[in-house]
């Protein structure tokens, strides 16, 4: 590839202790691309973009960020990468001692420091965006469903207008209807920014909507990568057992904690 | 097999690493209390949670501990001359000692538990994580609020647990044991020094400081889901009780150790 890729990983491992999450991670999304990562639960999805945030240091390895080595930046310095970031959680993650559109409105009040008047009309049209009314600013997020929840946690996600967007689980808890619309939005969404994007989940329905690459991580390790039009003939025997939802095949499921 | 020693040894080195981390996190608490921007709005919205919320439940205490001592004081053989015992003795031990530290403990009880849940939910639910993510410290706009506000807020309450808890011991020494009004105010105000008094606030802003580290350190660390939260909030309680007691200890010892 030409250009610097958005987001490259070169060896990343990551230990709790003696418990190896991360065996040396290699992963490149090229800037624009969607990438997803499937896996299992307990695989390391989650601890590999806590890592690419900062949320967690690696123990080795590194990290670059459009170019530029994060791998270990703290302070002022990762917040300056931070506001590249959007990031959808798996629980959407509102706060809930702010009303809706302050949550949407969060990042450009507090991050970029635009005035409440600004920062709520932008917060009024990003809601529009993900199909919700101005009126649902006004509500508490205890108050909305787990469908709408996830919509106005999108909506905080792309309020800034970041080049880069994680989204992590963005279909779990959702009824496969909801599910499906928080795909199309989604894709509507990173569409309009053009925005590279990571995501990480193990519902391949979402994944085959959302990715122009995907790949698997299993025990620490990306163990195939490819386009999405291939995963159904990568020819890998532990992509097939996930990709079909089978019980029986090479990935044994760890019943007990580590 | 068992060994005691063994035992020991683990007990020590991990009770030494939590007062190491202990220690990180209030100095990276103390740090972003003076590094801009700070939340005054958040600021003033803990002091009210802590201060006025706390009101009802330090008047009582105060009150009953200050009536009970005026009680025991002329109980306790001192009849003889209680209209200068009694007054004396209340306003130097509520306002030296029972006022801080009574008052320390229930709002200990009250705010630490309190942070602890809510932070520790935030923990949770990511949403401490989702700060981050929006480019904001949640030192500066949750952990460093919740100190300052606890540390400006603990002297007031506790000026008014020593009114109330002198005004406790009055009530029963004029009203049930027979002492002159007149005399029990001036002596009260005869015995207290300036001393007692810049004591009774400085371990007040110190308590105040461990309730709210003690809180805000056991909630941003919880994990775990629902039991963890729990965990962290017992936790919080117990290590501010303990900090508390402690603090306090070390206070009086320096401040009347050479026998003021």
């Amino acid at each position: 590839m030409s250009s610097t890729p958005m987001i490259q990983l070169e060896n990343v491992h990551k230990h709790f202790g003696p418990k190896q999450v991360l065996r040396g991670i290699d992963l490149s999304v090229a800037k624009g691309e969607s990438m997803v990562i499937i896996g299992g639960s307990g695989t390391g999805k989650s601890v590999m973009l806590k890592c690419i945030l900062g949320l967690l240091e690696p123990t080795t390895g590194t990290i670059h960020v459009d170019g530029e080595d994060v791998t270990h930046l703290r302070g002022r310095a990762r917040k300056e990468v931070l506001t590249k970031f959007g990031m959808l959680f798996q629980g959407a993650a509102l706060f809930d001692s702010l009303p809706v559109w302050e949550n949407v409105a969060f990042g450009l009040i507090q991050g970029k420091g635009m005035n409440k008047k600004d920062a709520r009309e932008i917060a009024t049209e990003k809601l529009r965006r993900v199909g919700l009314s101005p009126d649902v600013g006004l509500l508490s997020p205890a108050e909305l469903s787990g469908g709408m929840q996830k919509r106005v946690g999108l909506a905080r996600a792309i309020a800034s207008e970041p080049e880069i967007i994680f989204f992590d689980e963005p279909t779990t808890g959702l009824d496969p209807i909801m599910a499906d619309v928080i795909n199309d939005l989604i894709v509507e969404c990173v569409k309009d920014l053009g925005a590279t994007t990571l995501s990480i989940t193990h519902d391949m329905a979402s994944a085959r909507k959302i990715a122009d690459r995907i790949a698997m991580l299993y025990q620490g390790e990306i163990i195939w990568e490819g386009a999405k039009a291939e995963v159904d003939t990568s020819g890998n025997d532990y992509v097939d057992q996930f990709i079909h939802g089978r019980a029986h095949g090479p990935i044994q499921m760890e019943l007990r904690k580590l | 097999m068992f060994n005691p020693l063994a035992l020991v040894g683990q007990i020590t080195l991990s009770a030494l690493a939590e007062i190491g981390r202990l220690s990180r996190f209030a100095g990276t608490a103390i740090y972003s209390i003076f590094m801009p921007p700070m939340y005054w709005r958040h600021v003033l919205q803990q002091m009210w949670l802590i201060g006025y919320n706390s009101l009802p439940v330090i008047g009582l205490t105060a009150l009953f501990t200050g009536a009970a001592l005026a009680q025991q004081i002329f109980v306790g053989g001192s009849r003889f001359n209680a209209s200068s015992v009694v007054p004396g003795v209340v306003v130097i031990a509520i306002v030296r000692e029972l006022g801080p530290v009574l008052g320390g403990l229930m709002v200990a009880g009250r705010v630490s538990s309190a942070m602890a849940a809510e932070l520790g939910t935030m923990r949770v639910t990511e949403q401490i994580d989702a700060l981050v993510t929006l480019s904001t410290d949640p030192f500066k706009y949750l952990v460093a609020p919740r100190l300052v506000a606890a540390v400006l807020t603990l002297p007031l309450l506790v000026i008014v647990a020593n009114i109330i808890g002198v005004l406790g011991g009055f009530l029963i020494g004029t009203e049930r044991l027979g002492l002159n009004a007149g005399t029990y105010l001036k002596v009260t105000v005869d015995f207290l020094e300036q001393t007692d008094v810049i004591s009774s606030l400085v371990k007040a802003a110190v308590f105040g400081f461990f309730i709210a580290l003690m809180g805000s350190y056991h909630g941003y660390h919880s994990r775990g889901g629902a039991q963890g939260v729990g965990k962290a909030t017992t936790n919080a309680v117990v290590s501010a009780f303990i900090a508390i007691l402690l603090s306090n200890l070390i206070i009086t010892v320096i401040v009347f150790g050479d026998g003021a």
